[in-house]
């Protein structure tokens, strides 16, 4: 792929405690993709992206997004990557409309800009005739697409989606997944995404990584992984058995 | 500071809107209204036809009126305000999940610990601002005295060094809040902290005090000045003995001292007698600067271990 990566990793490490969450990882996105960032739980996914943000210093290694070192430059950094967080918490004695005004306030957006992205990004997730409603009487999914709006609120070039389908029923899944693949191409969104819902990350992924104890054992297209590790070239094969594959091998 | 007036705005609109803030104002409200009203009573009744003097006003403030004066009561309530009003300031965020959310934005860190300061010592400013206007004008209409000059300088004084105080107690309550995930054992600590150092300490400070001259006479007056030199070094850790003192010859310009005097001879009571006018402001803030400036001191450092705790946390663990 001659195209630059738009975040690019390198040796990537960090040690919590004397125990390494992250272990010498090396990744490439590219500019447009939606990344499917695989992995059982506790595998330093979550921690992975806390460093691209800049939130976390990594112990060693070095990690670029869009150039910029997140250590060093973490405002840049942080305006241009929307982060929707695992189990994200919200004010949920505000409306939804006001909590992507305060959204937009913390990105230092002027008013008009502000009123007219709220109005964009509540239309993007189908939330406009509940934003005046108390966060508090949301659903699950309703919170979540709230989610998926506050990152949108920054126009932002990345988004990291953090187990944004987690706890959802199966018809909310499907159409948070659609939403997400509609909004990337619609934006020209990076996006990464940590999900357990293999099928569905098959359905919009076309490159993904694979994480276990803190390595990222496979990294590329789909297909390749399927090829190299199924030696499938023609049966269909699903993105599951290639992670049980490299599950079981490690 | 990129995200303080953010930050701060809506902290402020929290606190207004809580029912905490609406009930404790409520109570704060109505009970410096009685014991102001009920002591404007009494000295009034006590100065009918008489000159009135120049300190008048002045104690209004410092009269009890149902049992307490206003100045004790903000001594030992005041401190629950500021607890109150930060034990849940950090934790909370971090429960709910909305810290990270707010550091992943294009924000400093530290604007957020700054803003969650400086939103509650605004609200506690103008709690005591409030309180001490409805005061003012009580008096206004029950003495019937306008308050010179120097009276508006003394509350002026008063006014700051009780914010600070209060700040105080903040910035413990945000260091707790910042230390313990839980906000119930956060709001224990505070509370068991304030009637640690408001209560135990000058009760430890006699016991120290006693043991440590216990073989000398009762009547020996080195001994009793060492008595009460280790009792006052002390009771010093204390902030309410802090501030019982920097307020002291503040609000009462006939205190010529914060200490009290030990009475040992007849020419000491004489001179004590001999010069009994009231002393000028600037006189009675230098006796009691070195309080002001340690209560000051107190509060800056403990709003500043909280402010490096919070900066080098790890994110994972928020």
């Amino acid at each position: 792929m001659a195209q630059k990566p738009i975040i690019e990793a390198k040796q990537l490490t960090k040690v919590y405690n004397g125990r390494p969450a992250v272990d010498r990882l090396d990744l490439a996105v590219y500019e447009g993709e939606i990344f499917g960032f695989l992995g059982p739980n506790g595998a330093g996914k979550t921690t992975t992206l806390l460093m691209m943000l800049g939130l976390t210093e990594p112990t060693g290694g070095s990690v670029r997004v869009m150039g910029l070192d997140p250590a060093r430059h973490p405002l840049e950094v942080k305006a241009r990557i929307g982060y929707l967080q695992e189990n994200m918490g919200f004010y949920r004695d505000l409306t939804g409309r006001q909590s992507l005004a305060y959204i937009a306030e913390l990105n230092g957006l002027d008013r008009q800009t502000a009123e007219e992205r709220i109005r964009e990004a509540l239309e993007a997730v189908a939330m406009t005739a509940a934003a005046d409603r108390k966060i508090v009487t949301y659903s699950r999914g309703m919170r979540q697409r709230l989610g998926i709006a506050e990152v949108l609120i920054k126009k932002p070039k990345i988004a990291f989606l953090d187990e944004p389908t987690l706890g959802l029923d199966p018809e909310a899944t499907n159409r948070m997944m659609e939403l997400i693949r509609d909004l990337c191409r619609r934006h020209n969104m990076t996006v990464v995404l940590s999900s357990h819902f293999l099928h569905q990350i098959q359905k919009i992924c076309r490159r993904v990584g694979i994480m276990i104890d803190g390595r990222l054992v496979a990294q590329g297209p789909i297909e390749q992984l399927a090829r190299e590790r199924l030696g499938v070239g023609d049966r269909t094969y699903s993105l599951e058995e290639i992670y049980m594959h490299y599950f079981q091998e490690h | 500071m990129k995200g303080f007036m953010a930050i701060y705005r809506k902290e402020l609109a929290d606190h207004f809107s809580s029912y905490r803030f609406l009930i404790l104002f409520a109570l704060i409200a109505m009970v410096s209204l009685i014991t102001a009203y009920l002591a404007g009573m009494n000295m009034a009744k006590a100065l009918e036809g008489r000159i009135k003097p120049t300190t008048v006003f002045l104690s209004l403030f410092t009269a009890a009126g149902a049992g307490f004066s206003l100045v004790q009561f903000v001594t030992f309530f005041g401190p629950l305000l500021g607890l109150l009003l930060g034990f849940d300031a950090i934790n909370r965020e971090r429960n709910e999940g909305t810290l990270s959310k707010l550091l992943s934005q294009p924000i400093y860190r530290d604007a957020v610990i700054n803003a969650k300061f400086a939103a509650a010592a605004t609200m506690i400013a103008l709690m005591l601002a409030a309180i001490i206007l409805v005061i003012t004008g009580l008096g206004l209409v029950i003495l019937g005295v306008v308050p010179d000059a120097e009276a508006l300088g003394r509350i002026l004084v008063y006014f700051v060094i009780s914010v600070v105080y209060i700040a105080l107690w903040l910035a413990v309550a945000i260091l707790l809040s910042i230390l313990l995930r839980s906000v119930a054992t956060s709001a224990l600590a505070a509370l068991a902290l304030w009637i640690f150092f408001s209560f135990f300490i000058s009760i430890g400070a006699n016991a120290v005090a006693n043991s440590l001259t216990a073989d000398a006479p009762p009547d020996d007056p080195a001994a009793i000045v060492k008595r009460a030199r280790i009792e006052n070094a002390i009771s010093i850790l204390s902030p309410m003995v802090l501030y019982t003192n920097a307020t002291a010859t503040i609000v009462d310009p006939s205190r010529k001292t914060t200490r009290n005097v030990i009475r040992v001879g007849v020419m000491e009571q004489l001179s004590m007698a001999r010069y009994s006018g009231p002393l000028p402001l600037d006189q009675s803030l230098l006796v009691v600067l070195p309080n002001i400036v340690f209560l000051i001191c107190l509060t800056v450092i403990c709003f500043a271990v909280s402010y490096l705790v919070f900066m080098r946390q790890e994110i994972r663990s928020l």
